[in-house]
């Protein structure tokens, strides 16, 4: 049974099998709603095809929304932050040696100050 | 026999792939078959001698091992004057979860490699450098004397800049080298300054015994500073992470994953300074608070610094940077309230139990993940998410297997990064609401990212270009699948991972007394 047990934070707990009996519950009741749907779907005939108002479907390559498409929202929403942090990622060996010893420098006033 | 193997299973843990590493390239000469069982066979034999050992550890307490004595339990000689003297390794039950970390990564991605490097050249050095980086690896987290400390971080070093630049890749792959070796390099220096501050003060080397002299005098700052600054800097911390997206895109995919491994035995080493060597006598809320701010800053700089990526390989090393910062915070929050043991009972064990249980979590989905971006890379041969679509069409099981890493890495049940990211939330938000809230948020960026490179990957249509596309060679596939098995078992069974591994990792850090009692004994 220890097996099974819950996680305990202290404050509360969190039992992953009961989650999991949870989700296969959940997936029965998806099933059983989509038995009673459409029956005559049919897959691979007309009725899978999508209507682009009256175009045709175009390739297959072209209809893949690519990585750079997306987020653009949030990346334009955050640009004040990425023109500040991107930057500072430059890529030169001597700002990342001037990182590392900054910030030690920074712990030891930090750590010798407050001790 | 049994009994040998048991008394001696720490020296052989070094023994075992230094052997294998050094006769690898002999063997190669007489046939590059032979060579490759030979270096399954050895790394297979290390992850036993780990987990016998861990299990030795976890069931009878800490083991330690003098190296050069009559017996392996005479740590401090009658003629010392009670200093030990010779190398001694102390294996309590942090270590032996890092040694379970390595052995089972270390062999899952072994078993990878072997089918996702078959066809390069330079196999001798490739597997040479594997193994050293595994004793490497193995030395740090078993060793109880800071100097060998300082050796086998080394060792991990050079070997894994060597296997970062093993691909040359125009140059790039021997920069990106260059730039973790140098910083390794001064990263060491200082960690051996530190050492000789601990020398020329305590007169002693071994960890046990400078603790027992710990004063915290002006120099036991500095060299506490020296270590916090270098170890952060090498496992990845914000702002001191640059090397990792240059080191972890340019490496081999087999490589990064290890590099993931390597960069938890630096955090291993900061955790066992911090708590083992210092303990009660820091300033614990200080040095809590700086480790925290560190963690914050690698969440959140980590993850943001993720979504805009476009090479997945340089995506997800910004990842493991933000995954360090949950660490660095769980274990952060247990060092601030260190000594106040109210605060302790109510959250700190909770809070380091989370961030040390996120060490193994991370380890196991993160190589996970590595491990499906080589695999993509071998059949495409592109890292470039504008270049990918459509893959899932083609291979399953390895969209199964990125899947399940990205649900983990995203905290979603029931896997396993849900379990440790609920043990961090819980307990730091009744340290401080305002940093579970950002653990939270972060969380959610996490799952945007992998929303978005799980739909850029695999998503859509059969790519035309992609048409022929395989699925990923068998030994691959049971590399990935041993570290998916992991990530579903430890998710199913959290309080049993917690109550077996976590917890006595957590108390060993936190019980200085029990670590010098081990060593010195009544001396």
């Amino acid at each position: 049974m220890g097996l099974l047990s819950s996680l305990s934070t202290g404050t509360g707990y969190w039992n992953p099998l009961a989650w999991v009996l949870a989700t296969a519950v959940a997936m029965i009741v998806v099933y059983l709603i989509w038995r009673r749907g459409e029956a005559s779907y049919k897959k691979g005939t007309a009725q899978t095809t999508p209507f682009i108002s009256g175009n045709p479907e175009p390739e297959k390559g072209m209809v893949h929304v690519r990585a750079s498409n997306l987020y653009w929202g949030y990346l334009d929403a955050l640009k004040g932050y990425y023109e500040l942090i991107v930057p500072v990622h430059s890529g030169f060996l001597n700002d990342y040696v001037l990182w590392y010893l900054g910030i030690t420098a920074l712990i030891m006033v930090a750590v010798v100050v407050f001790a | 026999m049994n009994g040998f193997f048991i008394e001696n299973a720490p020296a052989f843990l070094i023994m075992l792939p230094l052997i294998g590493a050094f006769a690898a390239p002999f063997i190669g000469k007489v046939s590059s078959r032979v060579r490759t069982i030979w270096v399954i066979a050895m790394m297979t034999l290390t992850t036993i001698t780990a987990i016998f050992l861990a299990a030795e550890v976890f069931s009878s307490g800490t083991v330690t091992y003098v190296f050069g004595a009559t017996s392996p339990e005479l740590s401090v000689p009658a003629d010392s004057g009670g200093i030990p003297i010779r190398i001694i390794f102390t294996i309590d039950a942090m270590s032996a979860l890092m040694m379970i970390i390595a052995a089972v990564t270390g062999f899952a991605v072994l078993l990878y490699s072997v089918a996702s490097d078959r066809l390069h050249t330079g196999l001798e050095s490739f597997y040479t450098l594997y193994l050293l980086m595994i004793a490497g690896i193995m030395g740090m987290v078993s060793t109880g004397d800071l100097f060998n400390f300082f050796v086998f971080l080394e060792i991990l070093s050079i070997a894994s800049a060597g296997l970062i630049a093993y691909r040359i890749d125009g140059g790039l792959a021997v920069e990106a080298a260059l730039k973790y070796f140098v910083l390794s390099t001064i990263g060491a220096l200082a960690i051996l300054i530190a050492i000789g501050i601990y020398y020329g003060e305590y007169n002693a080397l071994n960890i046990a015994m400078i603790a027992s002299r710990m004063q915290f005098t002006l120099l036991d700052q500095i060299a506490l500073v020296l270590i916090i600054g270098a170890l952060a800097m090498k496992c990845g911390s914000v702002p001191m992470h640059f090397w990792t997206p240059d080191a972890y895109s340019m490496a081999p995919s087999s490589i990064t994953a290890m590099l993931v491994v390597a960069s938890q035995a630096s955090l291993y080493g900061l955790f066992r300074v911090v708590f083992t060597l210092y303990n009660v006598t820091l300033n614990a809320m200080t040095v809590g608070w700086i480790i925290i701010i560190l963690g914050v800053l690698s969440m959140v700089v980590g993850v943001t610094m993720a979504i805009p990526q476009k090479n997945v390989k340089r995506l997800m090393a910004y990842h493991a940077i933000s995954q360090t910062g949950y660490m660095l915070l769980g274990v952060g929050v247990g060092l601030a309230v260190l000594g106040n043991q109210p605060l302790m009972e109510s959250f700190g064990y909770i809070a380091m139990e989370g961030g040390i249980f996120h060490i193994i979590n991370h380890a196991m989905y993160k190589g996970l993940l590595f491990l499906t971006a080589g695999a993509i890379f071998l059949r495409i041969g592109t890292y470039n998410l504008n270049r990918m679509g459509g893959l899932g069409h083609q291979m399953k099981y390895t969209m199964i297997f990125f899947i399940i890493g990205a649900l983990a890495i995203a905290g979603i049940p029931p896997f396993n990064g849900f379990a440790s990211k609920y043990m961090i939330y819980e307990s730091v938000f009744a340290f401080n609401p305002i940093l579970a809230v950002i653990a939270m948020v972060v969380s959610i960026l996490t799952l945007a990212s992998f929303v978005k490179v799980f739909h850029s990957i695999f998503m859509g249509p059969e790519l035309p270009e992609y048409s022929g596309v395989k699925e990923a060679p068998v030994p691959m596939l049971i590399g990935m699948g041993v570290l998916a098995v992991v990530v579903i078992l430890f998710g199913l069974f959290p309080q049993t991972v917690v109550n077996t591994l976590i917890a006595p990792a957590a108390e060993a850090l936190v019980n200085q007394g029990a670590y010098i009692t081990a060593v010195l004994g009544g001396a």
